[in-house]
């Protein structure tokens, strides 16, 4: 660790020469606050040497108007009243910075999302608080101190969080560039969804020989360390240095397994559904969730396991020639430490039992759209042939309905899913290639085919007789002797209600989502939106990023996606999550508490309440025990700051007399009215 | 409240520069409450963002003071904004068990509960004293709460500190 520090400590006694800048943002703050008038009133205040207003002080013309001002004017200390420090107070801090001041001594006033854009209506007050926001940081700027920015060392290497196609990508690109790659699964197998799609839209190609390539090239991969089976539970540290300790959660069968499959030719368990084909067969209590699975081995359900569960049994044991059944197996954990980590951890389909209307669970004949996928593929039970679930007969006409649990308020799902109009159009034309007699119909709301080459694809659809019906199914029913399916339906080009009879009705399910997205934000302390998808650090400019340093979202798991987008995101948080790794070392935020021994008692109420223990009292200078701070371990909340009852103890930035001057700033004479 | 407030307090006093505006000569019943805020970086100072970001109006009422996490906020900041005048404070921050920094936010629910039975002692509504959980996603909540908070010390009007 070394000390990068471009300002003089003596600043702190010399006494304060402030520029103010307020930025217009075009119309943003310009077209509500009275920008003139916060400038003259600013130029009134105490210390404040000049005052400026702008169209845009983020600009390179406006950078170095701040720049030249404090070269020539003499400038320690600089406010901008602009957008939120959110935003682009890395932007100013660099201005600072290059102008030879401590980027430290910076303040922002944030009279965008705090005033202008909230208070558009009431330019009058608007332009009051802008006032009183700026006089408030000009308040606290007098008392910033320079900080030093310490860099740390980077861990070079990276946790790649789900091993579906989002997972896999960044765990290739980033492993290729010869950076070590934990990859964290929590099912049996690499593969995600993708790998249980039959083909994939728009190129019509084969879904699992695009993908099972890639999860050979994981297995194979010597800078991948693939942990299947496997949760992370916890995770400490900041970017650059994570320690994570990932849960491995036992098989019951071990790496010696050779996968020949003896062992679920014995195993007696039958009758359990399974989740991979979406409950359309079943499989043993031993199983390989696919053929193509990585790793390539078996493992053991230990909820449906006759040894496991009554402890009689044990074929499998007996028939395993490689002697890799080992029914003791308990949890593992293992602890990595990783510079950067990459969610991935994808989505679920909406699960339309929750829509009772559409008969979904209660009449065989309407299943979701995955259920259709594992029929039409050729890796699927029924080997690629369409059926009815209720005879196992090919069905003579098919509806598909879009916008299941999308675009919903009664489903409290506002979002469109994105993938359900193309995917109901490959499925629909996989209908047809499947039998061209079969009548196929689209119940839509809009058709949204806005990727690449998808408008053509929806025209081609139409183009080979598929019938699209714009309308909302209001209701299914079957007919009990026939178990065909009556859909009650308003035709809106139309405007008529129309009744309609299919052999199989197939719901365009859309994506939630996944329900572990909750236990991983804990885990990660990253937030997430009210969809409950991973929130992005900022929806144009960085979708890549999670708002915390060195965490990065990849597919699914931050919107919904289709697989070429998910891909792209994954490359990019790829390429995101290298910088700090290529770098080898970050910048540190120096906000971390400084005690002052002269003040400090020893009570050690600071070192109780310090949720990190970065803080030990022991013997100071002068032998009277003191608090110190470890500032690796100091995250800088503040914590001990409000709990010292002597104020010994103060986090930079936001110290008591910071604090207390904005409050007595905006507040001073209010007593007196 | 320990010395070496008072003695910053008083320093602050001796810094601040007399008023530079003609806003104190309206009257309170005109300006309507005066509204301290306390925000949490990572949660609810986000969420004011998202609420700016997508023009969810509220009242003008407030100024919010950012801190990295509502643990930093001590009961003396809350007790000097009142006795300076503030008509209300508010302090909002990642919902429990989202703390940016652990537990942060249980250590100001402590806080505040003691506070707010202190205020009732010192005849002040404790319901001039607002704690909330307002996520970074949450700007139609924080809009919400602070349109809310506003009403209410509108209605219980501006506050005389004995």
């Amino acid at each position: 660790m070394y000390m990068e520090n471009t300002t003089d400590p003596s600043d702190l006694l010399t006494e304060p020469r402030i520029g103010v800048y307020v930025c217009k943002c075009g119309e943003n703050i310009g077209g509500v606050v009275n920008i003139d008038r916060i400038v003259t009133e600013a130029s009134r205040l105490p210390a404040v040497i000049i005052t400026r207003g702008y169209e845009h002080f983020c600009s390179d013309s406006g950078q170095n108007t701040i720049r030249e001002d404090i070269e020539k004017m003499g400038l320690n200390r600089v406010v901008i009243a602009a957008c939120s420090p959110r935003m682009h107070e890395p932007t100013f801090r660099r201005t600072l910075q290059s102008a030879g001041l401590n980027p430290f001594l910076l303040e922002i006033a944030n009279i965008r999302e705090q005033c202008s854009w909230v208070h558009a209506h009431n330019p009058e007050m608007a332009t009051e608080k802008a006032r009183d926001l700026v006089e408030m940081a000009v308040s606290k700027v007098k008392y910033a101190q320079p900080l030093e920015t310490s860099f740390v060392k980077v861990e070079r290497a990276c946790m790649v969080i789900g091993g579906g196609i989002a997972g896999i990508q960044s765990a290739l690109d980033i492993a290729n560039a010869g950076i070590k790659v934990y990859l964290v699964e929590k099912s049996p197998s690499i593969g995600g969804k993708m790998a249980r799609w039959g083909k994939v839209f728009p190129s019509m190609d084969c879904s699992q020989c695009n993908l099972t390539p890639k999860m050979s090239a994981v297995a194979n991969h010597p800078d991948i360390e693939l942990f299947a089976n496997s949760e992370v539970v916890e995770t400490d540290g900041s970017v650059g240095n994570f320690t994570v300790t990932i849960r491995k959660n036992p098989s019951y069968v071990t790496a010696k397994c050779t996968a020949c499959g003896a062992c679920t030719q014995k195993c007696p368990t039958r009758g359990i559904s399974n989740e991979f084909n979406y409950g359309l067969d079943t499989r043993k209590a031993i199983y390989k969730p696919f053929a193509q699975a990585i790793p390539n081995k078996y493992s053991i359900d230990p909820q449906h396991c006759l040894y496991l569960t009554k402890g009689k049994c044990g074929s499998c044991k007996k028939v395993c020639a490689a002697g890799a059944i080992d029914y003791d197996m308990g949890p593992e954990f293992k602890t990595i430490r990783v510079g950067t980590i990459i969610v991935a951890t994808g989505y679920e389909t909406y699960n339309p039992d929750k829509i009772p209307r559409l008969g979904f669970g209660v009449y065989p004949n309407v299943i979701t759209a995955p259920m259709f996928e594992r029929m039409i593929s050729p890796f699927g039970p029924s080997e690629g042939a369409l059926y009815r679930p209720s005879d196992r007969k090919k069905p003579q006409s098919v509806a598909f309905l879009l916008c299941v649990g999308s675009r919903d308020e009664t489903l409290h799902v506002s979002y469109c899913s994105r993938v359900c109009c193309m995917y109901s159009c490959k499925q629909a034309r996989l209908a047809k290639e499947f039998d061209p007699a079969i009548d196929v119909s689209i119940f839509y709301m809009d058709m949204r085919c806005f990727g690449k080459g998808h408008e053509e694809f929806y025209q081609e659809t139409q183009s080979l007789g598929v019938n699209f019906i714009r309308g909302k199914v209001a209701e299914i029913h079957q007919d009990l002797r026939t178990q065909n399916l009556s859909l009650r339906y308003e035709d809106t080009l139309l405007g008529q209600t129309m009744l309609a009879e299919f052999d199989l009705v197939v719901l365009a399910v859309g994506q939630k989502p996944n329900p572990d997205a909750e236990a991983v934000a804990r885990v990660l302390n990253i937030p997430r939106g009210l969809d409950g998808f991973f929130l992005e650090a900022h929806p144009n400019l960085r979708p890549n990023d999670s708002p915390v340093e060195g965490i990065y979202l990849a597919g699914c798991c931050q919107s919904p996606k289709d697989i070429s987008d998910s891909v792209a995101q994954a490359s990019g948080a790829a390429s995101h999550a290298m910088i700090p790794l290529v770098k080898g070392e970050v910048p540190t935020e120096p906000l971390v508490a400084i005690p002052d021994p002269s003040l400090c008692a020893g009570c050690r109420v600071c070192e109780s309440i310090c949720a990190y223990s970065a803080i030990e009292v022991k013997p100071g200078p002068h032998g009277r025990k003191v608090a110190f701070v470890n500032s690796t371990l100091c995250h800088g909340c503040g914590a001990c700051a409000s709990a010292c009852p002597k104020q010994a103890i103060q986090a930079p930035g936001f110290t008591s007399l910071q604090l207390l001057s904005q409050i007595s700033t905006y507040l001073k004479g209010a007593n007196n009215v | 409240m320990s010395n070496w407030s008072d003695i910053k307090t008083r320093e602050l006093a001796a810094l601040l520069s007399p008023s530079i505006s003609d806003v104190e000569s309206k009257s309170r019943a005109e300006l309507g409450p005066r509204i301290i805020a306390f925000l949490c970086n990572w949660c609810s100072y986000a969420g004011a963002d998202l609420a700016g970001s997508l023009h969810k109006d509220y009242p003008p009422n407030i100024r919010i003071i950012r801190v990295m996490c509502t643990g930093r906020v001590d009961s003396t900041l809350i007790l000097q904004a009142f006795a300076q005048g503030a008509d209300g404070v508010l302090i909002s921050g990642c919902h429990l068990g989202e703390c940016h920094y652990r537990t942060g936010n249980y250590k100001v629910d402590r806080t505040i509960s003691l506070l707010r039975s202190m205020l009732a002692q010192m005849h002040i509504n404790p319901d001039r004293l607002l704690l909330t959980w307002v996520s970074a996603s949450e700007a139609v909540k924080f809009s919400r709460v602070v349109t809310q908070f506003t009403e209410d010390l509108t209605r219980f009007g501006p506050l005389n500190p004995r």
